[in-house]
C-alpha cells in the first residue's frame, strides 16, 4: 500500500526550525508543511505591512529556508507553508532571490485570492458569527485585514506542476497538510472519511509540538529531553490509515495523552469540526499506541463541508498603556496594593481619558484573577503590580506606561524591578464573519514562479 | 476535592471564546466529571471572568469533556489587557474547581 509521510515542520511564528532541518535530513518525509498563522500572528503581520508595504509575511520565513532549502531540494521534499500571510507574492518573491543567490534552481507555486481588505466596502451582510451584528460601515472603512480562510485545493494544483515550495496566505492550517496527501494519493474532495482522515492529520500537526510533548497538561514532569523536543510526524496510507510520530532520536512523547490533547485542541464541538475542505466528526475517533512513539488514529468521519468560508476581519480599536513595579516581603502585597492606590489617584487627578484601568498581581493573581487562592497572600516574598489601561487615544496610553516611574521613590519601600517603558501595545477588534464560496473561489489563484 | 486530582486539562483562544478541554485518566473518572463538572457549574465557576454563556460536549471516546466559554477575552487575544490574552491559563483555573 502506498504511503506518506508528512511533518509539521513549525506550530506558530516564532517556532524553532531547527527540528525542521533534522526532519529534511533523517525522517524520510516527503513534506513538510508549517503553519504560521495565528489571529494573533495576522495582527503582528498587519502591523509589519502598515510600517513597509513590502512586508506582512513572517520574518523568519526566509532564514529558515536558507537552513533548509537546499538540503530539502536535494532530496526531492517539498515545502508547503502559509507563512505569506497577509503578503503571499512579497514572500514568494524574497524566496526566489533567496534561491537565486544560493545558486538552487526552485518553482515556487504561489496561491493568492484570501485577501479581501481590498472588496470589503462592496460585500454586503457580513455578519458577525457569534453575535448575528451586521458589520458597520465604520468597521469596514478601518479595516486592517480581512482574510477568508481558504481550503486545500489551490495547494493540490500547485502540486501538481510539479513545485519545490508552495506559498499560501490565509490557508486553514489543516488544509496546508491535508493537500499534499490528496496530491500523493489522488483522493476526491467527495471522499468524505478520507479527507477528514488528512483534516486530522493536519490537526494533530499544525501546533507542532503541542501532540509531542510540548505543553502537555499530564505529567508533564516526566517527560525525557524536553530540550531536544521532537516534531511531529504524520504516515499516512493510500486507505486513509492515519499513525502520528515524531522525529527521529527526539525528546519529547507522543502518547494517547498529547495525541488527544491536540486532537481537541481549539475545536469547539468535536462532531462539527469545522474546516474549509470538510466538516470532521471526531465522536467515533480511537486511539492506539501501536509503538513506542506512535499513536493511530481510527474511525475519523468525515461529513459535508460547510456552505461558506470563514472570514477574519479585524480594525483597530484603541491601545493599551502598562506600568509594572515589584515590592519584597515584607508585607509585598499590601504595599503594591497601596501603589495601585496611588496610581489611581495619580491618573485621576491628572484626568487621564482612561476607559478602563485595571491593577493585576504578577506572583499572585494576574492569570487566575479572582479564582486566585489568597491563603499564602500576607507571606509572599515578592510581588510585581502590573497597572494597565485602555484607552482611545496613543498618548494617553504612553502616560499610563510610565505613570509608576516617580513611584520608585515617592511610594512604599523596596520598589523594585521596574520593568521601564512598556510599550504601548495597539489593540485589533475582531470580527469573524462567513463569506459565500464562490465570491472567494473567483478571486483564488495558483501562479507558478521560477529561477 | 479539586478537580486537579482526577483530571488534566488544555485551553486556547478562538476569537471571543475561551475552548477548554478536560480529560479524565480512567472510565471511572470519565463518569465522575461527566456527572460533576456541568456546564451550570463551569458558568458560575467563572462567573466573575464575564463570560455571557457556557456550552458543554461530552467525548466519551477520548474520556474527555470540552467547554466554550462565549465572550471569556475582551474581544479576543488581539483586544484583550489581560496578562493571559490567549486563554492559555483557563485550564489550570478550571482544574481548581472543588467537585
Amino acid at each position: 500500500m502506498k504511503k506518506v509521510r508528512i511533518g509539521g515542520g513549525l506550530g506558530f511564528y516564532g517556532d524553532s526550525f531547527l527540528p525542521a532541518l533534522e526532519m529534511i535530513l533523517n525522517d524520510k518525509v516527503s513534506y513538510v508543511a508549517f503553519e504560521d498563522l495565528a489571529e494573533l500572528t495576522l495582527a503582528i503581520l498587519q502591523k509589519d505591512r502598515q510600517r513597509d508595504p513590502s512586508g506582512g509575511f513572517t520574518k523568519d520565513f526566509i532564514p529558515m529556508l536558507k537552513l533548509i532549502l537546499s538540503e530539502a531540494k536535494k532530496r526531492g521534499i517539498k515545502l508547503i507553508t502559509n507563512a505569506g500571510g497577509l503578503n503571499p507574492e512579497g514572500a514568494a518573491k524574497a524566496a526566489l532571490n533567496l534561491a537565486k543567490k544560493m545558486g538552487l534552481h526552485i518553482k515556487i507555486g504561489l496561491v493568492k485570492g484570501d485577501d479581501l481588505l481590498g472588496d470589503l466596502s462592496k460585500l454586503s451582510s457580513l455578519s458577525h458569527m457569534e453575535t448575528g451584528a451586521l458589520i458597520t460601515e465604520d468597521i469596514i472603512k478601518k479595516a486592517v485585514f480581512a482574510n477568508a480562510y481558504i481550503g486545500a485545493k489551490p495547494i493540490v494544483e500547485a502540486l501538481k506542476k510539479d513545485v519545490d515550495i508552495v506559498i499560501t496566505g490565509r490557508v486553514a492550517d489543516a488544509s496546508l497538510f491535508l493537500a499534499p496527501i490528496v496530491y500523493e494519493f489522488g483522493w476526491s474532495f467527495d471522499d468524505l472519511d478520507k479527507i477528514a482522515a488528512g483534516t486530522t492529520a493536519g490537526h494533530l500537526l499544525e501546533c507542532s509540538t503541542q501532540v509531542t510533548g510540548g505543553n502537555h497538561g499530564e505529567k508533564w514532569w516526566e517527560i525525557d529531553d524536553i530540550d531536544n523536543i521532537g516534531y511531529p510526524i504524520a504516515e499516512v496510507h493510500e486507505d486513509g490509515a492515519l499513525f502520528i510520530t515524531k522525529t527521529k532520536d527526539s525528546g519529547g512523547i507522543v502518547n494517547f495523552d498529547t495525541v488527544r490533547e491536540q486532537l481537541l485542541y481549539e475545536v469547539h464541538n468535536p462532531a462539527r469540526y469545522l474546516t474549509p475542505d470538510v466538516t470532521l466528526n471526531m465522536m467515533g475517533i480511537k486511539l492506539q499506541e501501536t509503538a513506542e512513539n506512535v499513536v493511530q488514529v481510527t474511525g475519523i468521519k468525515g461529513e459535508p463541508k460547510p456552505e461558506k468560508y470563514k472570514m477574519l476581519i479585524s480594525y483597530p480599536d484603541g491601545f493599551m498603556g502598562q506600568s509594572i513595579i515589584g515590592y519584597s516581603w515584607p508585607d509585598a502585597l499590601r504595599k503594591a496594593k497601596t501603589t495601585e492606590k496611588i496610581v489611581r489617584k495619580i491618573i485621576e487627578k491628572m484626568k487621564l481619558p482612561v476607559k478602563d484601568i485595571r491593577a493585576e498581581y504578577l506572583g499572585y493573581n494576574s492569570f487566575h484573577g479572582p479564582l486566585a487562592d489568597s491563603t499564602y497572600v500576607e507571606e509572599l516574598n515578592e510581588i510585581y503590580l502590573r497597572i494597565l489601561g485602555r484607552t482611545d487615544d496613543k498618548y494617553t496610553a504612553e502616560q499610563i506606561s510610565r505613570i509608576m516611574v516617580p513611584l520608585a521613590l515617592s511610594g512604599p519601600p523596596t520598589a523594585s524591578g521596574l520593568l521601564g517603558f512598556q510599550r504601548v501595545r495597539s489593540l485589533l477588534g475582531l470580527w469573524p464573519t462567513l463569506i459565500e464560496r464562490e465570491l472567494v473561489d473567483k478571486r483564488i489563484e495558483v501562479k507558478i514562479m521560477e529561477v | 476535592m479539586k478537580l486537579k486530582k482526577v483530571a488534566f486539562a488544555r485551553s486556547s483562544d478562538k476569537g471571543d471564546n475561551v475552548d477548554i478541554s478536560l480529560f479524565a485518566r480512567d472510565n471511572d473518572g470519565y463518569i465522575l466529571i461527566r456527572k460533576s463538572v456541568t456546564t451550570e457549574k463551569v458558568a458560575g465557576h467563572f462567573a466573575a471572568f464575564g463570560i455571557s454563556e457556557v456550552e458543554r460536549y461530552e467525548v466519551p471516546n477520548l474520556l474527555a469533556l470540552k467547554f466554550v466559554l462565549r465572550n471569556a477575552l475582551e474581544g479576543g487575544a488581539t483586544r484583550c489587557i489581560r496578562a493571559d490574552n490567549l486563554g492559555k491559563t483557563f485550564s489550570g483555573a478550571l482544574l481548581r474547581m472543588e467537585i
